[in-house]
């Protein structure tokens, strides 16, 4: 599975961490819709770092498309909420 | 949904309207590049406003700390006059100058914090800038290979998404530097209308009528000091 960190490159993640990182996903989801800023922050630090760990950096020349794509280590929480609703943080 | 699937709507729609824009990939990848450059620009720009207002903040902290010097001068002078009346104002306005002087150095701190993440953003931009430059030489030669393969629609779909990732990029570094500007232009206009010192006393009424006691006691305590000093 291959993953995009916004602004940071794609991962090669084996599909047996997947699990693991959809338990931090969906806990990023509750600490948002809680309005737990601090909890927010560790945990998409979490998710970014255990990507980074149990991946391997595809290299910048390979083109490929990415099965899933995380949002970069500094969105603010308020970004994160718009994430969740409307058309999400980037303006099209 | 999770962050993971809203992203990658986010991100998929952005793409899909690159890709109705774009007619040659190889075209636009040299426009985007263009872009990216200018923007780098951009970021620069607000990196060297934010150092001035830092400089010009500087700048008025000196000054605030060499009128405090000639305000003990003459408090000093008044009590070997014997006119602790004008002593006594002396060091009333030295104290306010102390307070103000505080209020500079957080704003000092503050926007060294917010120069130092501006300049990690321009990094990451202009290394992001960079890495385009090259993979960009390699996307059109790899395009102009596929193009006469039946491979071209997966090739074009990666490309679409390095180009999204690098706009996403940009204009996150954009938000900031422009958050960055209004900050420092409402800086400049403080210092400028002299309410800098209203902006940092803030608190409510019990904080301040509690920092003028303090204030005061000050005052008072100096006063002493500088009678015995002098032998009074």
């Amino acid at each position: 599975m291959i993953i995009r960190i916004v602004g940071a490159g794609q991962y090669e993640v084996p599909e047996s961490f997947y699990d693991e990182l959809n338990v931090i996903d969906n806990k990023i989801v509750d600490l948002v819709s809680e309005g737990n800023e601090e909890g927010y922050k560790s945990e998409l630090t979490k998710l970014i770092d255990s990507i980074k760990s149990c991946g391997s950096q595809i290299d910048d020349t390979e083109i490929v498309e990415s099965d899933i794509i995380v949002p970069p280590e500094d969105l603010t929480f308020e970004e994160a909420k718009e994430v969740f609703k409307g058309e999400g943080i980037f303006e099209d | 949904m999770g962050l993971f699937g809203r992203m990658e709507t986010v991100v998929k729609s952005k793409m899909n309207k690159l890709m109705d824009r774009m007619e040659d990939p190889r075209e636009t990848l040299d426009y985007s590049y263009e872009k990216q450059l200018e923007m780098l620009q951009d970021v620069k720009r607000g990196v060297a406003e934010v150092t001035t207002s830092k400089k010009r903040l500087q700048l008025q902290r000196s000054k605030l700390q060499q009128n405090i010097e000639k305000l003990d001068g003459q408090a000093k002078e008044a009590i070997k006059a014997d006119r602790e009346d004008l002593a006594r104002l002396a060091l009333e306005r030295k104290s306010t100058l102390n307070i103000q002087i505080q209020g500079l150095d957080q704003q000092i701190a503050e926007l060294e914090k917010e120069q130092e993440k501006l300049v990690a953003a321009e990094k990451r931009l202009s290394t992001k800038v960079e890495v385009f430059r090259t993979k960009k030489e390699t996307i059109k030669a790899q395009y102009s290979a596929a193009e006469a393969q039946v491979k071209i629609n997966e090739s074009v779909s990666g490309i679409s998404e390095e180009m999204a990732d690098v706009g996403l990029a940009i204009e996150r570094a954009e938000n900031k530097t422009e958050q960055m500007k209004a900050r420092a232009s409402a800086l400049d206009e403080l210092i400028d209308t002299g309410t800098l010192d209203d902006l940092t006393s803030s608190g409510d009424d019990i904080d301040r009528e509690l920092a003028k006691i303090n204030s005061a006691t000050t005052v008072d305590l100096e006063l002493e000091q500088l009678k015995k000093e002098a032998g009074k």
